[in-house]
């Protein structure tokens, strides 16, 4: 695993416009070249060492261009980790960075891991003697926080699914082993080619859709999905333009799982957000009368954030209540907007329904309260009282990659049953698939297979 | 009284399964060795069930073979019958089984011994070691006899403070009533060894005259001549069979109700049994819901009437063995003639071992088999020629062999003993060789014949016939990659009769053969081979081209593997100066010692990261010593 070409987002998450891919190992040119489409014919493995070349990512798989880049080619041995490094820059934002690396995932690298980089240059003898200390330091905590992101993951929805999935390719191996260890054991039902391909499509299906899901944005998402809420008027039109313009916008026009919801990202102070339904706030400014309730429900429930704006200059109304009511259960700042009008809101009333949600009260015309509301944000985030309901950035992709090459091991033992090869050899491309996905749950003592075989069948002298 | 009583290169204890294949192989290398062993009548015993071979560890049995062995041709010259196992399997699973007439398994190799140049054979009982500075010397047995050694390996087997239970009967003593070692065990704590405490079982025996076999299935052997032993040329035509009844209701009423009087379940038995080796009271207890379980009835050999019940281990009282005896088709009317029993004894934690079996507390000292926590034969003499060679190349100023996990199933035993230790008897399963498509029984000669020359144990005609063979094997390889077979008449209905699609153009005999339904004999109707292709070659050339997509994926495994063995951690490495170890890591890699990055990588408790920390420690310790020449 020490040689293989790894690869990461190596601008930092949600800062800047521009973003790039690195790749280093053996493969790096390889790899990129698989999804390069230059001017001409132009192959990187044909350009000179420390050239940048114009051109775009194109999914090989369908041919659709991901997105137009800048890429930067540098061969061994003198580059940061001594092997050869290929930068893919990209414009678009986090959103099509995150394709572009998981191109590059499925196409062969691995993600590397924290510190990994720094851990090669030092490997190849780049960085001097004295620096060793400090990368392993380096190396021990970013593990242990990678491994506490991993482990806050655990208990979420796909885990569970995973290790379902995980236990019916388990079970079916230790039928496959107890078959061969003990072939003439008559109480073992003998695993058959029909029995076995119809648990692969099972696991085959599973897999893909998990990964549709990811493909819809459902697993594969970034920052915080919020909702900014309230009635029309209240101004939330403005709280919208004061985010997006005190803090650059990443992303614009980024389609999301409905061509009616439109999705911006912002970072304010370092916690990305997915600023949800922000056409719907622009152009109608009530995403229930827009979309109807049902469908405003059901963005609602997507959300990790909501953003509850009320008018300081009016008296609570029902549909205020009702606003309160619709998001009882989840994170939620409350913003008390138009300080700068008198006051003819029931502050109290206010307070006693948001209970312990955080109260910000705020001049978008004047351009106050909005550090309060920011500063509210980030440590809701920072103290862990909000989580993104779904996977990090980071771990997605990894995830993603991985599920990508579980498909294709469970699908080359598909295409081995088909073929007639004897099972105890498909099983070589199903225990892959077990593997691959236990990599996601961090998971893989193989010690488990063994368990199994005892605890499902009665065998033995 | 205390003598001076001879000097050897090594010295074997014991002549069991392990200690045979020990003694054999160091003597074979030209070391002066002397076996000295508790009884010379129970040499090679088979206190379990009368067979060899099976899934695994019938690999095993040919992997001692190709390393210059002896179990195999042992048990070539006195089966009673013979199986292929898992012939509708893939040939990675493929696995071969002997019944053995196990008196006469016993009296072979006792010859083989005792004709042995170089080899000293002693009935004796050694209580003690001579061990100086951490450095074993030699043994002394009860007598007081002395005898020094450059290479010590000790191979005693179930021996060592044995007990025996039936019923509520408990009793010190080695298997079938032999005398237990119970000095030894205590010298070798003394000596700083943690030991464990194991449990193993075995069925009662009964006399055939009085099993109604009318009651039962024949259970027949192989009408193909089959042999261990690659150089077997002889075959055993006159096979006897197995008979196969089943246990019923009754029988399993009668353990229910006689369960409290089972030392399983009074707690009088505290060893760790091995799962996958359950006493009847065990699986009845474990899976209530089957109606009825297997029972082989496996004559124990040609001479005597003394059978072996197969799938009855257990150690509940005699007179409850009896009664469940005669609840079972056939054994109606039955005579036992020897009860069941289970057997605890001591075995030494065996992540104390270097991948060598050398000890890490005492030097040129070195265990195998069942001391070291395994069960099974094979597994024991698997371990033995490892042992043996390394004592004997030690005592001979060699440097020693240790396989690999993608060499060998002994490999795979060997590491998972050393690396990752053993809660339980351990058995080898092929669920555990991870590259077992590698590791089959058809190519142990392919895979071994090479290490077992160089060391000396395979004979030179021998290993030109291996080359010749392995030549033979590319040349075919080679002819079939090349070869075009068109769509004739007779081509399009030799495939339709197999059962496949026509072709529709010409195809490379390779590619034709890769087809599931076409074989080599297909192959050879169509392009016929100028010269006679021996059936080993031609098993050799169908199952490379066969499952050569396959074979490539297990090999760049290997390949990935390789690379992390060859990075090699110094032995008096210093963990505790490494900083960012996670403690439990820090902990498994103190006591585990392991020599290789990829070693350390498989010890549980070593995460990832500390891999990598093990890693730059490394490299730093590298370049540090660059720059200081």
């Amino acid at each position: 695993m020490e040689f293989d070409t790894i690869a990461a987002i190596s601008t930092p998450l949600g800062e800047g416009a521009i973003a790039i891919v690195r790749l280093s190992g053996n493969e790096a040119i390889q790899i990129a070249d698989k999804i390069f489409k230059g001017v001409g014919d132009k192959r990187l493995k044909d350009v000179p060492s420390h050239t940048i070349h114009y051109g775009h990512i194109v999914d090989p798989s369908s041919g659709q261009t991901v997105e137009e880049v800048m890429v930067t080619v540098m061969r061994a041995p003198k580059t940061f980790t001594r092997e050869d490094v290929v930068e893919i820059n990209c414009h678009g934002g986090l959103f099509s960075v995150n394709r572009v690396l998981q191109l590059v995932l499925t196409n062969g690298a691995r993600l590397a891991e924290p510190g990994e980089f720094t851990k090669r240059a030092f490997l190849n003898g780049r960085i001097d003697l004295s620096q060793a200390e400090a990368v392993m330091d380096l190396i021990r905590a970013k593990t242990d926080r990678a491994m506490n992101v991993a482990l806050s993951q655990m208990e979420g929805r796909l885990s569970k699914l995973i290790r379902g999935l995980r236990q019916t390719i388990l079970e079916t191996l230790a039928h496959v082993e107890v078959n061969i260890d003990y072939p003439e054991y008559d109480d073992v039902e003998e695993m058959t080619h029909k029995m076995l391909i119809e648990k692969a499509l099972y696991v085959r299906d599973e897999i893909n859709k998990l990964l549709q899901t990811s493909q819809q944005g459902k697993i594969l998402r970034e920052g915080l999905a919020t909702v900014i809420i309230g009635r029309p008027n209240v101004g939330k039109s403005s709280l919208l333009n004061s985010l997006v313009h005190e803090n650059k916008a990443i992303v614009t026009d980024i389609p999301g799982t409905t061509r009616d919801v439109i999705e911006e990202y912002v970072n304010v102070r370092g916690v990305p957000l997915r600023l949800i339904d922000t056409a719907g706030i622009r152009e109608t400014e009530d995403i229930v009368e827009r979309i109807g309730v049902e469908r405003s429900r059901e963005v609602l429930k997507k959300a990790d954030l909501i953003l509850l704006v009320l008018n300081y200059n009016e008296e609570l109304t029902p549909e205020d209540e009702q606003l309160f009511e619709a998001v009882k259960d989840m994170d939620v700042i409350v913003i008390v907007n138009k300080t700068d009008l008198p006051q003819k809101i029931d502050m109290g009333r206010v307070r006693e329904l948001a209970g312990n949600w955080p109260i910000v009260t705020t001049s978008l015309l004047q351009e106050k309260g909005i550090d309060e509301l920011e500063e509210a944000i980030s440590s809701l985030f920072f103290t862990g009282a909000i989580e993104a309901k779904d996977l990090t950035y980071v771990s997605n992709s990894r995830h993603i990659a991985l599920l990508h090459q579980a498909k294709q091991a469970v699908e080359e033992a598909i295409s081995g049953i088909e073929a007639g090869v004897p099972i105890d050899i498909v099983q070589i491309d199903l225990t892959r698939t077990w593997e691959l996905l236990g990599e996601i749950i961090g998971d893989t003592v193989h010690e488990s297979l063994i368990d199994q075989l005892f605890s499902q069948f009665c065998l033995g002298k | 009284m205390e003598y001076h009583a001879g000097s050897y290169d090594v010295i074997v204890v014991g002549a069991g399964h392990a200690g045979c294949e020990a003694g054999l192989a160091a003597a074979r290398m030209g070391a002066k060795t002397l076996m000295i062993t508790l009884n010379l009548d129970m040499v090679a015993f088979m206190p379990c069930n009368p067979s060899i071979g099976g899934p695994a560890k019938g690999i095993v049995v040919r992997e001692i073979d190709a390393l210059g062995g002896e179990m195999g041709k042992n048990i070539d010259k006195t089966y009673i019958q013979m199986r292929m196992l898992n012939t509708g399997k893939g040939p990675a699973v493929r696995a071969l089984r002997a019944q053995a007439d196990k008196f006469l398994y016993q009296h072979e190799m006792k010859k083989t011994l005792e004709n042995q140049k170089n080899l000293t054979l002693l009935q004796g009982k050694v209580e003690r070691l001579i061990v100086e500075d951490g450095v074993c010397k030699g043994v002394i047995t009860h007598t007081g006899a002395h005898y020094y050694a450059k290479t010590v390996v000790i191979t005693t087997g179930t021996f060592l403070r044995g007990e025996i239970i039936i019923g509520d009967i408990k009793y010190s003593s080695g298997p079938n009533n032999q005398q237990p070692s119970i000095k030894l065990s205590e010298h070798l704590e003394e000596l700083g060894f943690e030991l464990v405490r194991f449990k193993t079982g075995t069925p009662p025996r009964v006399n055939s005259r009085s099993i109604d076999y009318s009651k039962t299935e024949i259970q027949p052997g192989d009408d193909v001549p089959r042999a261990f032993s690659y150089e077997t040329t002889e075959f055993i035509t006159d096979q006897l069979p197995c008979w196969l009844t089943y246990t019923t209701e009754e029988t399993h009423r009668i353990i229910d109700e006689n369960l409290h009087l089972s030392p399983m379940y009074s707690g009088m038995i505290k060893g760790t049994g091995p799962r996958y080796c359950p006493s009847i009271e065990d699986k009845i207890v474990r899976f209530h819901d089957k109606p009825r379980h297997q029972i082989f009835l496996e004559p124990e050999g040609r001479n005597t009437e003394e059978v072996y019940v197969q799938g009855l281990s257990t150690s509940l009282p005699e007179h409850i063995q009896r009664k469940i005896l005669a609840t079972i088709p056939g054994l109606e009317n039955v005579e036992m003639m020897r009860a069941g029993y289970a057997i605890e004894y001591d075995a030494i934690v065996p992540t104390q071992l270097w991948p060598t079996l050398e000890t890490k507390i005492v030097k040129n000292l070195y265990t195998a088999g069942q001391i070291n926590g395994t069960s099974g034969y094979e597994e024991a003499a698997g371990q033995g020629i490892i042992a043996g060679i390394n004592a004997a190349r030690k005592a001979l100023g060699k440097e020693e062999l240790i396989l690999s996990r993608s060499d060998a199933y002994i490999g795979v035993l060997i590491d998972d003993l050393v690396t990752k230790g053993t809660n339980e008897p351990y058995r080898l399963l092929t669920s555990r060789a991870e590259y077992r498509l590698l590791l089959r029984h058809d190519n142990a000669d392919l895979r071994l014949t090479e290490i077992g020359y160089k060391i000396g144990l395979i004979s030179e005609e021998r290993y030109q016939k291996f080359l010749a063979k392995k030549e033979a094997i590319e040349k075919e390889k080679k002819r079939l990659a090349s070869h075009i077979i068109k769509p004739t008449a007779q081509v399009q209905e030799v495939i339709r009769n197999a059962g496949g699609s026509e072709l529709k153009d010409g195809i490379r005999a390779a590619d034709l053969l890769k087809r599931p339904e076409m074989t080599y004999e297909h192959i050879k109707m169509l392009a016929p081979a100028d010269v006679e292709i021996p059936p080993e070659v031609a098993e050799q050339v169908e199952i490379q081209i066969k499952y050569e997509g396959y074979i490539e994926k297990s090999l760049q495994q290997v390949e990935r593997l390789k690379k992390m063995e060859n990075k090699k951690i110094p032995e008096d490495i210093d963990y505790d100066a490494i900083n960012g170890l996670a403690t439990e890591a820090r902990q498994k890699l103190k006591q585990v010692r392991p020599l290789s990055v990829a070693q350390a990588s498989r010890i549980s408790g070593v995460n990832p990261a500390d891999i990598s920390i093990l890693l730059v420690y490394l490299e730093q310790g590298r370049i540090a010593r660059v720059s200081n020449e």
